[in-house]
Protein backbone atom coordinates (compact mmCIF):
# COMPACT_ATOMS: atom_id res chain seq x y z
CA UNK A 1 0.00 0.00 0.00
CA UNK A 2 2.46 2.69 0.79
CA UNK A 3 4.93 3.44 -1.41
CA UNK A 4 8.80 3.30 -1.00
CA UNK A 5 10.13 6.24 -2.79
CA UNK A 6 13.35 6.84 -4.15
CA UNK A 7 14.10 9.17 -1.66
CA UNK A 8 12.84 7.71 1.28
CA UNK A 9 9.92 9.66 1.96
CA UNK A 10 6.49 7.94 2.55
CA UNK A 11 3.65 9.98 2.75
CA UNK A 12 0.58 8.53 3.84
CA UNK A 13 -2.20 9.24 6.70
CA UNK A 14 -1.63 7.91 10.18
CA UNK A 15 -4.47 4.90 9.88
CA UNK A 16 -3.20 3.46 13.26
CA UNK A 17 -3.24 6.44 14.81
CA UNK A 18 -7.24 7.12 14.04
CA UNK A 19 -8.08 3.82 15.77
CA UNK A 20 -6.60 4.10 19.00
CA UNK A 21 -8.08 7.79 19.28
CA UNK A 22 -11.48 6.23 18.65
CA UNK A 23 -10.68 3.94 20.71
CA UNK A 24 -9.79 6.38 23.94
CA UNK A 25 -13.47 8.20 23.14
CA UNK A 26 -15.07 5.26 23.43
CA UNK A 27 -13.83 4.24 26.65
CA UNK A 28 -13.83 8.37 27.86
CA UNK A 29 -17.82 8.08 26.91
CA UNK A 30 -18.09 4.72 28.22
CA UNK A 31 -16.93 6.39 31.87
CA UNK A 32 -18.55 9.59 31.46
CA UNK A 33 -21.91 7.13 31.23
CA UNK A 34 -21.04 4.96 34.03
CA UNK A 35 -20.94 8.60 35.96
CA UNK A 36 -23.68 9.26 34.97
CA UNK A 37 -25.33 6.41 36.01
CA UNK A 38 -23.93 6.55 39.26
CA UNK A 39 -25.47 10.28 39.62
CA UNK A 40 -28.62 9.79 38.59
CA UNK A 41 -29.64 6.27 39.43
CA UNK A 42 -30.19 3.20 37.74
CA UNK A 43 -33.62 3.10 37.63
CA UNK A 44 -33.67 6.84 35.13
CA UNK A 45 -30.35 6.16 33.22
CA UNK A 46 -29.13 2.09 33.27
CA UNK A 47 -25.27 1.51 33.44
CA UNK A 48 -23.43 0.65 30.30
CA UNK A 49 -22.63 -2.85 31.97
CA UNK A 50 -26.84 -3.19 32.18
CA UNK A 51 -27.75 -1.90 28.90
CA UNK A 52 -25.41 -3.98 26.92
CA UNK A 53 -26.63 -7.12 29.00
CA UNK A 54 -30.17 -5.78 27.46
CA UNK A 55 -29.00 -5.51 24.68
CA UNK A 56 -28.14 -8.96 23.94
CA UNK A 57 -31.37 -10.30 25.79
CA UNK A 58 -33.18 -7.63 23.06
CA UNK A 59 -31.46 -9.17 20.01
CA UNK A 60 -32.29 -12.71 21.18
CA UNK A 61 -35.80 -12.60 21.63
CA UNK A 62 -37.79 -13.00 19.24
CA UNK A 63 -40.41 -9.97 18.75
CA UNK A 64 -37.30 -7.52 18.26
CA UNK A 65 -36.15 -9.31 14.43
CA UNK A 66 -39.58 -8.08 12.37
CA UNK A 67 -38.75 -4.71 13.65
CA UNK A 68 -35.37 -4.30 13.10
CA UNK A 69 -36.15 -5.75 9.53
CA UNK A 70 -38.80 -3.08 8.57
CA UNK A 71 -36.49 -0.73 9.48
CA UNK A 72 -33.63 -2.09 7.65
CA UNK A 73 -35.64 -2.27 4.71
CA UNK A 74 -37.24 1.16 4.97
CA UNK A 75 -33.64 2.74 5.65
CA UNK A 76 -32.58 1.21 2.92
CA UNK A 77 -34.48 1.42 0.62
CA UNK A 78 -34.35 5.90 1.81
CA UNK A 79 -30.78 5.54 1.75
CA UNK A 80 -30.27 4.30 -2.11
CA UNK A 81 -32.68 6.61 -3.07
CA UNK A 82 -30.84 9.52 -1.07
CA UNK A 83 -27.51 8.64 -2.69
CA UNK A 84 -29.13 8.13 -6.39
CA UNK A 85 -30.98 11.58 -6.50
CA UNK A 86 -28.45 13.44 -4.40
CA UNK A 87 -25.87 12.41 -6.63
CA UNK A 88 -27.64 13.03 -9.79
CA UNK A 89 -28.60 16.38 -8.63
CA UNK A 90 -25.49 17.61 -7.25
CA UNK A 91 -23.57 16.46 -10.64
CA UNK A 92 -26.54 18.70 -12.76
CA UNK A 93 -26.59 21.17 -10.67
CA UNK A 94 -23.04 21.34 -10.68
CA UNK A 95 -22.07 21.28 -14.38
CA UNK A 96 -24.63 23.79 -15.37
CA UNK A 97 -23.67 26.99 -13.54
CA UNK A 98 -26.70 28.83 -14.07
CA UNK A 99 -29.26 26.21 -12.50
CA UNK A 100 -26.94 26.05 -9.84
CA UNK A 101 -26.49 29.21 -8.79
CA UNK A 102 -30.41 29.53 -9.50
CA UNK A 103 -31.44 26.04 -6.84
CA UNK A 104 -28.90 26.47 -4.77
CA UNK A 105 -30.73 28.80 -2.46
CA UNK A 106 -33.24 27.35 -3.05
CA UNK A 107 -31.98 23.37 -1.29
CA UNK A 108 -30.19 24.89 1.61
CA UNK A 109 -33.57 26.72 2.49
CA UNK A 110 -35.46 23.57 1.97
CA UNK A 111 -32.45 21.99 4.18
CA UNK A 112 -32.90 24.43 7.21
CA UNK A 113 -36.69 23.75 7.50
CA UNK A 114 -37.26 21.34 9.94
CA UNK A 115 -38.42 18.25 8.25
CA UNK A 116 -41.09 17.85 10.61
CA UNK A 117 -43.23 20.76 9.29
CA UNK A 118 -43.45 18.84 6.05
CA UNK A 119 -44.28 15.35 7.64
CA UNK A 120 -48.27 15.72 6.89
CA UNK A 121 -47.91 16.38 3.83
CA UNK A 122 -46.14 13.56 3.01
CA UNK A 123 -48.70 11.35 5.48
CA UNK A 124 -50.97 12.79 3.33
CA UNK A 125 -48.51 12.09 -0.63
CA UNK A 126 -48.12 8.50 0.62
CA UNK A 127 -50.04 7.26 3.41
CA UNK A 128 -49.49 5.04 6.27
CA UNK A 129 -46.59 3.01 6.00
CA UNK A 130 -43.70 1.64 4.63
CA UNK A 131 -43.93 4.45 1.52
CA UNK A 132 -44.32 7.57 3.95
CA UNK A 133 -40.88 6.45 6.33
CA UNK A 134 -38.69 6.02 3.41
CA UNK A 135 -40.13 9.34 1.75
CA UNK A 136 -39.20 10.64 5.43
CA UNK A 137 -35.95 9.14 5.42
CA UNK A 138 -35.15 10.69 1.74
CA UNK A 139 -35.84 14.03 2.39
CA UNK A 140 -33.53 13.70 5.38
CA UNK A 141 -30.43 12.66 3.53
CA UNK A 142 -30.85 13.86 -0.06
CA UNK A 143 -30.25 17.27 0.23
CA UNK A 144 -26.31 17.00 1.97
CA UNK A 145 -25.59 14.78 -0.45
CA UNK A 146 -26.48 17.18 -3.78
CA UNK A 147 -25.12 19.90 -1.61
CA UNK A 148 -21.95 18.63 -1.13
CA UNK A 149 -21.87 16.95 -4.78
CA UNK A 150 -22.92 20.26 -5.66
CA UNK A 151 -19.79 21.81 -4.33
CA UNK A 152 -17.43 19.50 -5.26
CA UNK A 153 -18.67 19.52 -9.15
CA UNK A 154 -18.23 22.94 -9.25
CA UNK A 155 -14.69 23.48 -7.32
CA UNK A 156 -13.10 20.72 -9.87
CA UNK A 157 -10.46 22.57 -11.17
CA UNK A 158 -11.09 23.78 -14.65
CA UNK A 159 -7.32 22.93 -16.01
CA UNK A 160 -8.62 19.41 -14.91
CA UNK A 161 -11.49 19.28 -17.35
CA UNK A 162 -9.98 21.17 -20.18
CA UNK A 163 -7.59 18.25 -20.18
CA UNK A 164 -10.70 16.09 -20.74
CA UNK A 165 -11.44 18.14 -23.20
CA UNK A 166 -8.63 18.12 -25.67
CA UNK A 167 -8.81 14.43 -24.56
CA UNK A 168 -12.08 14.26 -26.36
CA UNK A 169 -13.86 12.77 -23.86
CA UNK A 170 -17.60 12.89 -24.01
CA UNK A 171 -20.33 13.68 -21.17
CA UNK A 172 -20.13 10.43 -19.46
CA UNK A 173 -16.27 9.69 -20.01
CA UNK A 174 -15.97 13.10 -18.34
CA UNK A 175 -18.33 12.12 -15.17
CA UNK A 176 -17.06 8.84 -14.57
CA UNK A 177 -12.93 9.61 -15.39
CA UNK A 178 -12.68 13.31 -14.06
CA UNK A 179 -15.75 14.97 -12.20
CA UNK A 180 -16.29 11.94 -9.95
CA UNK A 181 -12.73 11.00 -8.64
CA UNK A 182 -12.27 14.59 -8.67
CA UNK A 183 -14.89 15.08 -6.08
CA UNK A 184 -15.01 12.39 -4.20
CA UNK A 185 -13.54 12.76 -1.48
CA UNK A 186 -15.75 15.77 -0.44
CA UNK A 187 -19.06 13.80 -1.89
CA UNK A 188 -17.76 11.15 0.49
CA UNK A 189 -18.64 13.73 3.52
CA UNK A 190 -22.15 14.24 2.37
CA UNK A 191 -22.54 10.89 1.92
CA UNK A 192 -21.53 10.32 5.50
CA UNK A 193 -23.62 13.22 6.75
CA UNK A 194 -26.51 12.21 4.65
CA UNK A 195 -26.27 8.18 5.96
CA UNK A 196 -27.14 9.13 9.43
CA UNK A 197 -29.60 11.93 8.68
CA UNK A 198 -31.23 9.22 6.31
CA UNK A 199 -31.33 6.88 9.45
CA UNK A 200 -32.72 9.44 11.77
CA UNK A 201 -35.84 10.77 8.79
CA UNK A 202 -36.26 6.84 8.92
CA UNK A 203 -36.89 6.40 12.67
CA UNK A 204 -38.38 9.50 12.80
CA UNK A 205 -41.14 8.47 10.36
CA UNK A 206 -41.48 5.63 11.91
CA UNK A 207 -42.11 7.51 15.57
CA UNK A 208 -44.92 9.28 14.27
CA UNK A 209 -46.75 7.17 11.77
CA UNK A 210 -46.09 3.67 12.03
CA UNK A 211 -47.20 0.30 13.72
CA UNK A 212 -43.90 -1.22 13.11
CA UNK A 213 -39.76 -0.79 13.20
CA UNK A 214 -37.33 0.32 15.99
CA UNK A 215 -38.79 3.88 15.76
CA UNK A 216 -42.12 2.62 16.43
CA UNK A 217 -40.62 0.23 19.52
CA UNK A 218 -38.72 3.39 20.58
CA UNK A 219 -41.87 5.27 20.68
CA UNK A 220 -43.28 2.70 22.17
CA UNK A 221 -40.67 2.58 25.24
CA UNK A 222 -41.02 6.07 25.76
CA UNK A 223 -44.69 5.72 26.37
CA UNK A 224 -44.40 2.84 28.64
CA UNK A 225 -41.34 4.24 30.09
CA UNK A 226 -39.16 1.61 29.62
CA UNK A 227 -35.89 2.94 30.00
CA UNK A 228 -33.96 -0.27 29.44
CA UNK A 229 -35.33 -0.29 25.97
CA UNK A 230 -34.93 2.80 25.23
CA UNK A 231 -31.52 2.58 25.86
CA UNK A 232 -30.65 -0.53 23.73
CA UNK A 233 -32.10 0.81 21.19
CA UNK A 234 -30.22 4.14 21.72
CA UNK A 235 -27.20 2.13 22.04
CA UNK A 236 -27.91 0.20 18.93
CA UNK A 237 -28.50 2.74 17.03
CA UNK A 238 -25.45 4.61 18.13
CA UNK A 239 -23.14 1.77 17.43
CA UNK A 240 -24.51 1.32 14.24
CA UNK A 241 -24.09 4.85 12.88
CA UNK A 242 -20.86 5.29 14.52
CA UNK A 243 -19.71 1.88 12.25
CA UNK A 244 -21.19 2.59 9.41
CA UNK A 245 -19.86 5.85 9.42
CA UNK A 246 -16.20 4.92 10.46
CA UNK A 247 -16.15 2.35 7.60
CA UNK A 248 -17.27 5.14 5.21
CA UNK A 249 -14.39 7.46 6.63
CA UNK A 250 -12.11 4.20 6.34
CA UNK A 251 -13.15 3.69 2.80
CA UNK A 252 -12.48 7.33 1.60
CA UNK A 253 -8.89 7.19 3.07
CA UNK A 254 -8.40 3.71 1.69
CA UNK A 255 -9.14 4.61 -2.10
CA UNK A 256 -7.92 8.67 -1.40
CA UNK A 257 -4.88 9.01 0.76
CA UNK A 258 -2.63 10.25 -1.90
CA UNK A 259 -5.43 13.37 -2.71
CA UNK B 1 -6.73 16.38 -53.27
CA UNK B 2 -5.32 14.13 -55.34
CA UNK B 3 -1.75 12.83 -54.29
CA UNK B 4 -0.06 14.04 -56.95
CA UNK B 5 -1.08 17.85 -56.04
CA UNK B 6 -0.28 16.71 -52.18
CA UNK B 7 3.48 15.88 -52.89
CA UNK B 8 3.73 19.05 -55.16
CA UNK B 9 2.44 21.48 -52.33
CA UNK B 10 4.95 19.82 -50.18
CA UNK B 11 8.07 20.56 -52.15
CA UNK B 12 6.85 24.09 -53.47
CA UNK B 13 5.89 25.54 -50.30
CA UNK B 14 5.78 24.02 -46.48
CA UNK B 15 2.10 23.03 -45.71
CA UNK B 16 -0.40 25.09 -43.64
CA UNK B 17 -1.07 23.11 -40.40
CA UNK B 18 -2.45 25.56 -38.47
CA UNK B 19 -3.99 29.14 -39.67
CA UNK B 20 -4.82 31.69 -37.78
CA UNK B 21 -6.79 34.89 -39.96
CA UNK B 22 -7.68 38.38 -37.95
CA UNK B 23 -8.40 36.64 -34.90
CA UNK B 24 -9.25 38.49 -31.90
CA UNK B 25 -10.39 36.98 -28.70
CA UNK B 26 -12.17 39.88 -25.80
CA UNK B 27 -13.57 38.77 -22.35
CA UNK B 28 -17.04 40.10 -20.98
CA UNK B 29 -16.06 40.83 -17.57
CA UNK B 30 -18.47 39.01 -14.82
CA UNK B 31 -20.80 41.51 -12.92
CA UNK B 32 -19.38 44.32 -15.03
CA UNK B 33 -21.91 44.36 -18.28
CA UNK B 34 -20.96 46.31 -21.03
CA UNK B 35 -17.04 46.11 -20.27
CA UNK B 36 -14.59 43.70 -22.15
CA UNK B 37 -11.31 43.32 -22.00
CA UNK B 38 -9.33 42.67 -25.20
CA UNK B 39 -6.87 40.19 -24.42
CA UNK B 40 -5.95 39.29 -28.11
CA UNK B 41 -5.65 40.45 -31.89
CA UNK B 42 -5.56 40.56 -34.50
CA UNK B 43 -3.19 37.48 -34.94
CA UNK B 44 -2.20 36.42 -38.15
CA UNK B 45 -0.29 33.49 -38.45
CA UNK B 46 0.22 30.53 -39.99
CA UNK B 47 1.78 27.43 -38.56
CA UNK B 48 3.73 25.16 -40.98
CA UNK B 49 3.49 21.50 -40.82
CA UNK B 50 6.24 19.94 -38.33
CA UNK B 51 7.75 22.97 -37.35
CA UNK B 52 8.53 24.38 -34.21
CA UNK B 53 7.28 27.64 -33.25
CA UNK B 54 7.72 29.12 -30.25
CA UNK B 55 5.51 32.42 -28.92
CA UNK B 56 7.30 34.66 -26.25
CA UNK B 57 5.65 38.10 -24.55
CA UNK B 58 5.11 39.98 -21.51
CA UNK B 59 3.25 38.68 -18.93
CA UNK B 60 -0.60 38.99 -19.75
CA UNK B 61 -0.37 39.91 -23.48
CA UNK B 62 -2.38 36.68 -24.07
CA UNK B 63 -0.08 33.70 -24.98
CA UNK B 64 -2.61 31.28 -22.82
CA UNK B 65 -5.42 32.20 -24.33
CA UNK B 66 -3.58 32.41 -28.02
CA UNK B 67 -3.24 28.43 -27.10
CA UNK B 68 -6.62 27.79 -25.83
CA UNK B 69 -8.19 29.08 -29.44
CA UNK B 70 -5.83 26.60 -31.37
CA UNK B 71 -6.65 24.08 -29.05
CA UNK B 72 -11.13 24.63 -29.43
CA UNK B 73 -11.10 25.24 -26.06
CA UNK B 74 -12.50 28.59 -26.93
CA UNK B 75 -13.69 30.34 -29.62
CA UNK B 76 -12.79 33.74 -31.46
CA UNK B 77 -14.43 36.87 -31.10
CA UNK B 78 -13.41 37.71 -34.07
CA UNK B 79 -11.54 36.00 -37.16
CA UNK B 80 -10.98 32.09 -38.07
CA UNK B 81 -8.64 29.68 -36.56
CA UNK B 82 -8.08 26.35 -38.73
CA UNK B 83 -6.49 23.20 -38.29
CA UNK B 84 -5.29 20.86 -40.86
CA UNK B 85 -7.49 23.07 -43.06
CA UNK B 86 -10.65 22.84 -41.20
CA UNK B 87 -12.00 25.81 -38.90
CA UNK B 88 -12.42 25.08 -35.18
CA UNK B 89 -15.21 26.69 -33.71
CA UNK B 90 -15.36 25.88 -29.98
CA UNK B 91 -14.92 21.71 -31.50
CA UNK B 92 -12.34 20.43 -30.31
CA UNK B 93 -9.98 18.80 -33.28
CA UNK B 94 -8.28 15.12 -32.98
CA UNK B 95 -4.76 14.64 -32.99
CA UNK B 96 -3.80 18.22 -31.06
CA UNK B 97 -2.37 17.66 -27.35
CA UNK B 98 -1.87 19.97 -24.79
CA UNK B 99 0.28 21.01 -21.89
CA UNK B 100 -1.51 23.87 -19.51
CA UNK B 101 0.75 26.37 -17.85
CA UNK B 102 -1.11 25.28 -14.64
CA UNK B 103 -0.63 21.63 -12.96
CA UNK B 104 -2.86 19.43 -14.78
CA UNK B 105 -2.26 15.93 -12.96
CA UNK B 106 -4.88 13.92 -11.75
CA UNK B 107 -4.47 13.60 -7.96
CA UNK B 108 -6.63 10.00 -7.35
CA UNK B 109 -4.56 8.60 -9.87
CA UNK B 110 -0.79 7.64 -9.99
CA UNK B 111 2.11 8.65 -12.14
CA UNK B 112 1.81 5.54 -14.56
CA UNK B 113 -2.09 5.47 -14.40
CA UNK B 114 -1.97 9.61 -15.07
CA UNK B 115 -0.02 8.99 -17.99
CA UNK B 116 -1.74 6.07 -19.12
CA UNK B 117 -5.01 7.92 -18.99
CA UNK B 118 -5.33 9.14 -22.34
CA UNK B 119 -4.01 6.38 -24.38
CA UNK B 120 -6.63 3.93 -22.37
CA UNK B 121 -9.59 5.58 -24.81
CA UNK B 122 -7.28 4.88 -27.93
CA UNK B 123 -7.45 1.57 -29.87
CA UNK B 124 -4.05 0.25 -28.81
CA UNK B 125 -3.14 -2.93 -27.08
CA UNK B 126 -2.02 -3.41 -23.42
CA UNK B 127 1.72 -4.43 -24.56
CA UNK B 128 2.32 -1.13 -27.02
CA UNK B 129 0.74 0.61 -24.30
CA UNK B 130 3.04 -0.19 -21.65
CA UNK B 131 6.31 0.08 -24.07
CA UNK B 132 5.17 3.89 -24.91
CA UNK B 133 4.29 4.56 -20.99
CA UNK B 134 7.99 3.11 -20.48
CA UNK B 135 9.50 5.42 -22.63
CA UNK B 136 7.63 8.73 -21.41
CA UNK B 137 8.58 7.96 -18.07
CA UNK B 138 12.42 7.24 -19.07
CA UNK B 139 12.38 10.11 -21.16
CA UNK B 140 10.84 12.27 -18.54
CA UNK B 141 13.30 10.92 -15.54
CA UNK B 142 10.16 9.42 -13.60
CA UNK B 143 10.60 5.19 -14.11
CA UNK B 144 11.51 5.52 -10.22
CA UNK B 145 7.84 7.39 -9.63
CA UNK B 146 5.78 5.38 -11.67
CA UNK B 147 3.68 3.77 -8.67
CA UNK B 148 3.89 7.39 -6.72
CA UNK B 149 0.89 9.71 -6.55
CA UNK B 150 0.88 13.47 -7.81
CA UNK B 151 0.92 14.71 -3.95
CA UNK B 152 4.13 13.04 -3.56
CA UNK B 153 6.08 14.67 -6.28
CA UNK B 154 7.61 18.63 -6.67
CA UNK B 155 5.69 20.49 -9.05
CA UNK B 156 8.23 20.31 -11.41
CA UNK B 157 7.74 16.73 -11.38
CA UNK B 158 4.16 16.64 -11.61
CA UNK B 159 4.33 19.32 -14.43
CA UNK B 160 6.93 16.30 -16.36
CA UNK B 161 4.23 14.09 -15.67
CA UNK B 162 1.82 15.83 -17.55
CA UNK B 163 4.08 16.26 -20.56
CA UNK B 164 4.36 12.78 -20.74
CA UNK B 165 0.73 12.03 -20.43
CA UNK B 166 0.39 14.52 -23.59
CA UNK B 167 3.04 13.15 -25.51
CA UNK B 168 2.24 9.54 -25.18
CA UNK B 169 -0.68 9.70 -27.41
CA UNK B 170 1.69 11.30 -30.08
CA UNK B 171 -0.58 14.33 -31.32
CA UNK B 172 -0.11 15.72 -34.75
CA UNK B 173 -0.01 19.26 -33.08
CA UNK B 174 1.42 19.78 -29.82
CA UNK B 175 0.80 22.77 -27.90
CA UNK B 176 3.17 23.73 -24.69
CA UNK B 177 1.86 26.30 -22.23
CA UNK B 178 5.29 27.48 -20.12
CA UNK B 179 6.11 23.52 -19.69
CA UNK B 180 9.21 23.92 -18.01
CA UNK B 181 8.10 26.69 -16.04
CA UNK B 182 8.62 25.03 -12.75
CA UNK B 183 11.57 23.65 -13.82
CA UNK B 184 15.37 24.45 -12.94
CA UNK B 185 17.35 25.61 -15.59
CA UNK B 186 19.48 22.32 -15.94
CA UNK B 187 16.70 20.38 -16.17
CA UNK B 188 14.62 23.18 -18.58
CA UNK B 189 17.64 22.40 -20.86
CA UNK B 190 17.31 18.54 -20.75
CA UNK B 191 14.01 18.57 -21.39
CA UNK B 192 14.11 20.77 -24.08
CA UNK B 193 16.34 18.34 -25.70
CA UNK B 194 13.76 15.76 -25.30
CA UNK B 195 10.92 17.33 -26.75
CA UNK B 196 13.35 18.15 -30.06
CA UNK B 197 14.06 14.53 -29.94
CA UNK B 198 10.31 13.63 -30.03
CA UNK B 199 9.49 16.53 -32.25
CA UNK B 200 12.28 15.14 -34.90
CA UNK B 201 11.07 11.48 -34.17
CA UNK B 202 7.32 12.19 -34.32
CA UNK B 203 7.24 15.45 -36.89
CA UNK B 204 4.73 16.80 -35.08
CA UNK B 205 3.80 20.29 -35.35
CA UNK B 206 4.96 22.17 -31.94
CA UNK B 207 3.45 25.66 -30.63
CA UNK B 208 5.74 26.49 -27.68
CA UNK B 209 4.70 29.09 -25.31
CA UNK B 210 7.65 30.42 -23.05
CA UNK B 211 8.70 33.15 -20.75
CA UNK B 212 12.21 32.16 -21.35
CA UNK B 213 14.15 34.12 -24.95
CA UNK B 214 16.96 31.91 -23.92
CA UNK B 215 14.62 28.47 -24.58
CA UNK B 216 12.91 29.84 -27.60
CA UNK B 217 16.39 30.88 -29.20
CA UNK B 218 17.13 27.11 -28.56
CA UNK B 219 14.25 25.24 -29.52
CA UNK B 220 12.45 27.22 -32.30
CA UNK B 221 12.65 26.97 -35.99
CA UNK B 222 10.93 30.50 -35.91
CA UNK B 223 9.70 32.92 -32.70
CA UNK B 224 6.72 35.12 -32.71
CA UNK B 225 7.15 38.40 -30.77
CA UNK B 226 3.91 39.46 -29.18
CA UNK B 227 3.10 42.85 -28.49
CA UNK B 228 1.27 44.07 -24.58
CA UNK B 229 -2.14 43.03 -24.48
CA UNK B 230 -4.12 42.70 -26.54
CA UNK B 231 -1.49 40.96 -27.94
CA UNK B 232 -0.79 40.88 -31.54
CA UNK B 233 2.31 39.62 -33.49
CA UNK B 234 4.86 42.54 -33.57
CA UNK B 235 7.96 40.35 -35.49
CA UNK B 236 8.65 36.70 -36.36
CA UNK B 237 11.91 35.75 -35.89
CA UNK B 238 14.16 32.69 -38.18
CA UNK B 239 16.32 31.13 -36.24
CA UNK B 240 17.86 29.04 -39.23
CA UNK B 241 18.76 26.14 -37.05
CA UNK B 242 19.42 22.55 -38.30
CA UNK B 243 16.74 20.02 -37.41
CA UNK B 244 18.99 17.85 -35.76
CA UNK B 245 20.20 20.65 -33.31
CA UNK B 246 20.26 20.06 -29.23
CA UNK B 247 20.67 22.49 -26.56
CA UNK B 248 24.75 22.99 -27.02
CA UNK B 249 24.10 25.60 -30.06
CA UNK B 250 23.67 27.77 -26.77
CA UNK B 251 27.34 28.36 -27.40
CA UNK B 252 26.59 29.48 -30.70
CA UNK B 253 27.52 33.40 -31.67
CA UNK B 254 24.38 33.30 -33.68
CA UNK B 255 22.25 31.76 -30.29
CA UNK B 256 23.17 35.36 -28.54
CA UNK B 257 22.51 37.31 -31.79
CA UNK B 258 18.48 35.93 -31.59
CA UNK B 259 18.25 36.33 -27.52
CA UNK B 260 19.60 40.07 -28.37
CA UNK B 261 17.20 40.84 -30.77
CA UNK B 262 14.20 39.26 -29.15
CA UNK B 263 15.09 41.58 -26.16
CA UNK B 264 15.50 44.71 -28.07
CA UNK B 265 11.57 43.51 -29.34
CA UNK B 266 10.05 43.02 -26.28
CA UNK B 267 11.91 45.58 -23.68
CA UNK B 268 9.29 48.19 -24.62
CA UNK B 269 6.65 45.80 -24.18
CA UNK B 270 7.26 44.41 -21.07
CA UNK B 271 7.44 48.10 -19.52
CA UNK B 272 4.16 48.41 -21.30
CA UNK B 273 2.65 45.37 -19.48
CA UNK B 274 4.10 46.27 -16.14
CA UNK B 275 2.11 49.58 -16.52
CA UNK B 276 4.75 51.90 -17.15
CA UNK B 277 5.58 54.45 -19.82
CA UNK B 278 8.63 53.45 -21.94
CA UNK B 279 9.23 51.77 -25.13
CA UNK B 280 12.87 53.71 -25.59
CA UNK B 281 14.98 51.04 -26.89
N1 LIG C 1 -11.54 33.77 -18.75
C1 LIG C 1 -11.14 35.07 -18.76
N2 LIG C 1 -12.01 36.05 -18.43
C2 LIG C 1 -11.61 37.33 -18.46
N3 LIG C 1 -10.38 37.74 -18.77
C3 LIG C 1 -9.47 36.82 -19.11
C4 LIG C 1 -9.79 35.43 -19.11
N4 LIG C 1 -8.70 34.74 -19.48
C5 LIG C 1 -7.74 35.65 -19.68
N5 LIG C 1 -8.19 36.91 -19.47
C6 LIG C 1 -7.42 38.15 -19.64
O1 LIG C 1 -6.78 38.10 -20.87
C7 LIG C 1 -5.47 38.60 -20.77
C8 LIG C 1 -4.48 37.60 -21.32
O2 LIG C 1 -4.45 36.44 -20.47
P1 LIG C 1 -3.51 35.20 -20.78
O3 LIG C 1 -3.74 34.21 -19.72
O4 LIG C 1 -3.71 34.78 -22.18
O5 LIG C 1 -2.06 35.86 -20.62
P2 LIG C 1 -0.64 35.17 -20.80
O6 LIG C 1 0.04 35.88 -21.91
O7 LIG C 1 -0.77 33.71 -20.89
O8 LIG C 1 0.07 35.58 -19.45
P3 LIG C 1 1.18 34.79 -18.62
O9 LIG C 1 2.45 34.92 -19.39
O10 LIG C 1 1.25 35.53 -17.34
O11 LIG C 1 0.70 33.39 -18.48
C9 LIG C 1 -5.23 38.94 -19.32
O12 LIG C 1 -5.30 40.34 -19.20
C10 LIG C 1 -6.35 38.30 -18.58
O13 LIG C 1 -6.78 39.12 -17.54
MG1 LIG D 1 -0.34 32.15 -19.72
Amino acid sequence: MSVPMKDGSIKRRPLKRGWTDTLLLVVLLLAVWQGLAWVIGAAELPSPFTTIAFTGRLLTSPSFWPHLLETAKAFGVALLLSVVIGLATGFLLGMNRFAGDLLEPVLVAVYSVPKITLYPILLLLFGLGIAAKVAFGTIHGVIPIALFTLAAVRNTRPVLLKTGRVMGLSTREMISGILLPAAMPEIFTGLRLGFSLTLIGTLLGEMFASQRGLGFMLMNAIGLHNVDVIMALTFLLVLFAGCASGFLLYLNRRFYQHV
Amino acid sequence: MTAAKKVQIATVAPKVHVSLGAVDKEFAQPGRPGEIVHALGPVDLDLRQGEFFAVVGPSGCGKSTLLELVAGLSTATRGEVAFEGRPIHGRIPDGIGVVFQEDASFPWLSVHDNIAFGLRRMKIDRAERERRIGVALDMMGLSAFARSFPAQLSGGMRQRVCIARTLVTEPRLILLDEPFGALDQQTRLLMGDEVLNLWRKTGATVLLITHSLDEAALLADRIGVMSARPGRLIDIVETGWPRDRDSRIAQEEAFGAITARLWRLLRGESLKAMGKVGGET
